[in-house]
């Protein structure tokens, strides 16, 4: 792989409560290449998008960074002051949020919104940032743009107004995007479009991507990679093919078995027992261990890190490398079953 | 809503799907009196809603239809104790008095997989999931046999998920529950019913055997609805890509309503509003001229 655009290493973000310190990301590790989408999955609570909010430099009092690296091409962006982040931000790192209106001004036409970006980050004229507004609405499939760009965010439907948002995040030409959820606001037929358009667009212009989304059906069609998240940690990551089809972590089978699909028919669904913990409660470990019906003695006191499996496990599954797995069951040396 | 007729079996799951702003939940709403109904009835057992002007005639056939709904944090009184409501509707039509209650509620709590004392909580103690189950269990309270279900599942996890939808068909099978079920998701509507309704800016444009429907989709917005669906099996399964977004419901297109989206529309589809004939409501389908 060549050098990644962002590498996220050994990430902890903390908040402080009345109840203590609360440990929302605990020892987060990725990298993402140009042109790559690294699809996050995971239950409400596991850290998804408080990892992304870690990377685009968007964690606020009293959350923190407590530990860890951010890297883009190679450089830390974690530790730098508030105005150095923000430049980069707009330049190099954009974001996609669930809801389109958090990123659109509902006070200033589209337009303006869309030529003011262009023109922080570029030395066009006015008239030119306007010409690549209306070709950055084009490419995001608005009908009659250059109609279109003097309207206000609220003249459009749901899925239009993520197209603008889409337009404006590429507006920068950004080498990396964070995208939190950017279609389940949105029906189905549209959540197909915006999806293929981001993936479309990503690939053209070889823009890293942190997808993040509760949908398995979404990741399966446009991440290359995908990692699945519980309880602020990662559990599994590796190529998405091999993750949907030969999942190996227990959480991670039992999400795959929960799904219901159109391929599979089943009388019942595949049921992980109990619910995941809160961040107060989360047990020592490996946090999944109160519902794994794998569970053995060593996951009640060693934290599993993501490590490739066994040679066995790996020639087995035929799994491809870069599969990385959290689980005791898979370190030769203690055995467990499968 | 505009002219919708659909007939639900007892012991049936049937499902209506279609996207926002197609009148799923208006039809729901309809079906248990929460919202009148301009025209038409609503009939159980050959029994109209509308006709029944004797409030205890009224009670009887309310108490037999209940409603859960999508969001499990707005849906329940959130200054109320579990047990207080679940009783509710206990109360509300009489059915049992004094410690009879308790026992209800407690048996009642252990049928949808929670712990008799966890209706000494309230419900901001409880998971999305365990709300649901407490809204099943209040559901459940007046001996319904008719339960609407709108998007029960749609803001809990997929772990979770599973867990009310193997839920709702055990209870389904041991006490021979009806069910309306209205989701937008696909497969977990394939995953629940037995028969389908499609909706299509408030008009029903296609009803089927579940089966059917997902074998050979008739109607183009069918298709269309199906084909947005994403692979997760990952077979690379043939799909067309989805055009457009539904139009403003205030402001419906002439004719066939789906006329601006459909790759089949023709001139008669702007001006004629196609008929219910079989199952599908579609000009092409009429004619013979969908190339499938
Ligand atoms: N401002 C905050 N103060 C305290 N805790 C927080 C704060 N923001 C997030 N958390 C905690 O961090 C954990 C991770 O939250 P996060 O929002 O990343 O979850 P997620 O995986 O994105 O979930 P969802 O799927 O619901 O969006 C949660 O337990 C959450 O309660
Ligand atoms: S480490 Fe142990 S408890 Fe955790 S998932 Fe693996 S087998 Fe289960
Ligand atoms: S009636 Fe015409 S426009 Fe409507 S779905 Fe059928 S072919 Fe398409
Ligand atoms: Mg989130």
């Amino acid at each position: 792989m060549s050098e990644p655009v962002i590498s996220v290493r050994n990430l902890r973000v903390e908040f402080a409560t009345r109840r203590g310190i609360l440990r929302a990301i605990d020892g987060v590790s990725f990298d993402i290449a140009r042109g790559e989408v690294l699809g996050v999955v995971g239950e409400s609570g596991a850290g998804k998008s408080v990892t992304g909010a870690a990377i685009i430099g968007l964690i606020e009092p009293p959350g923190r960074i407590a530990g860890g690296e951010i890297l883009l091409h190679g450089q830390r962006i974690d530790n730098l002051p508030p105005d150095a982040m923000r430049r980069i931000r707009g330049r190099k790192i954009a974001m996609i949020f669930q809801d389109p209106l958090t990123s659109l001004n509902p006070l200033y036409r589209v337009g303006e919104q869309l030529i003011e970006t262009i023109r922080t980050h570029t030395d066009l004229s006015a008239r030119a940032a306007r010409d690549r507004a209306i070709g950055l609405l084009s490419e995001v499939g608005i009908p009659a743009p250059e109609k279109r760009i003097d309207g206000y965010p609220h003249e459009f439907s749901g899925g239009m107004r993520q197209r603008v948002v889409i337009a404006l995040a590429l507006s920068a030409e950004p080498d990396f995007i964070v995208a939190d959820e950017p279609t389940t606001a949105l029906d189905v037929s549209v959540q197909a479009q915006i999806i293929a358009l981001i993936k479309r667009l990503c690939a053209e212009r070889g823009t890293a991507v942190m997808l993040v989304t509760h949908d398995m059906g979404v990741i399966a069609e446009t991440a290359d990679r995908v990692a699945v998240m519980y309880a602020g940690r990662v559990a599994e990551i590796g190529p998405v093919r091999d993750v949907v089809k030969h999942p190996l972590h227990p959480y991670a089978k039992g999400l795959m078995g929960a799904i219901p699909t159109l391929e599979a028919e089943s009388e019942r669904l595949l049921q992980i027992p109990g619910s995941m913990p809160r961040l107060t409660r989360i047990p020592p470990g490996c946090a999944f261990n109160p519902r794994c019906s794998h569970v053995f003695d060593r996951c009640h006191v060693d934290k599993p890190e993501p490590i490739e499996p066994d040679a066995a496990t790996a020639a087995r599954e035929n799994l491809m490398p870069g599969h990385l797995v959290a689980c005791h069951l898979y370190t030769a040396k203690t055995g467990g079953t499968p | 809503m505009d002219g919708l007729s659909v007939d639900i079996r007892k012991g049936e799951t049937f499902a209506l799907v279609g996207e926002s702003g197609s009148g799923k939940s208006t039809v729901a709403r309809m079906a248990v009196g929460l919202l009148p109904v301009t025209s038409g009835t609503v009939t159980i057992d050959g029994v109209s809603m509308t006709d029944v002007k004797d409030s205890a005639a009224r009670q009887a056939l309310r108490k037999r239809i209940q409603m859960i709904f999508q969001d499990p944090y707005a849906s329940l009184n959130p200054r109320w104790k579990v047990s207080r409501i679940i009783a509710e509707p206990i109360h509300a039509f009489g059915l049992l008095k004094g410690e009879a209650v308790e026992a209800r509620v407690g048996e009642l709590l252990t049928l949808v997989g929670l712990h008799p004392d966890d209706g000494k909580k309230f419900p901001h103690e409880f998971s999305g999931g365990q709300r649901q189950r407490i809204a099943i269990a209040r559901a459940l309270a007046s001996s319904a046999e008719f339960i609407v279900c709108d998007e029960p599942t749609s803001a809990l996890d997929v772990s979770v998920q599973a867990q009310i939808l193997n839920l709702m068909r055990d209870l389904q099978k041991e006490f021979g529950l009806t069910y309306l079920f209205i989701s937008h998701n696909l497969a977990v509507v394939r995953h629940m019913a037995d028969r389908i309704g499609v909706m299509y800016l408030g008009r029903l444009v296609e009803v089927s055997d579940s089966k059917a429907m997902f074998r050979a989709p008739r109607h183009p917005y069918t298709r269309m609805l199906l084909d947005a669906v994403p692979d997760l099996g990952m077979t690379g399964r043939q799909r067309q890509m989805v055009a457009g977004e539904i139009p403003n419901p205030i402001n419906p297109p002439s004719g066939c309503t789906f006329h601006p989206r459909c790759p089949l529309a023709n001139e008669r589809c702007k001006r004629e509003a196609p008929a219910m004939i079989d199952g599908v409501a579609c000009h092409a389908v009429e004619e013979g001229r969908t190339g499938a």
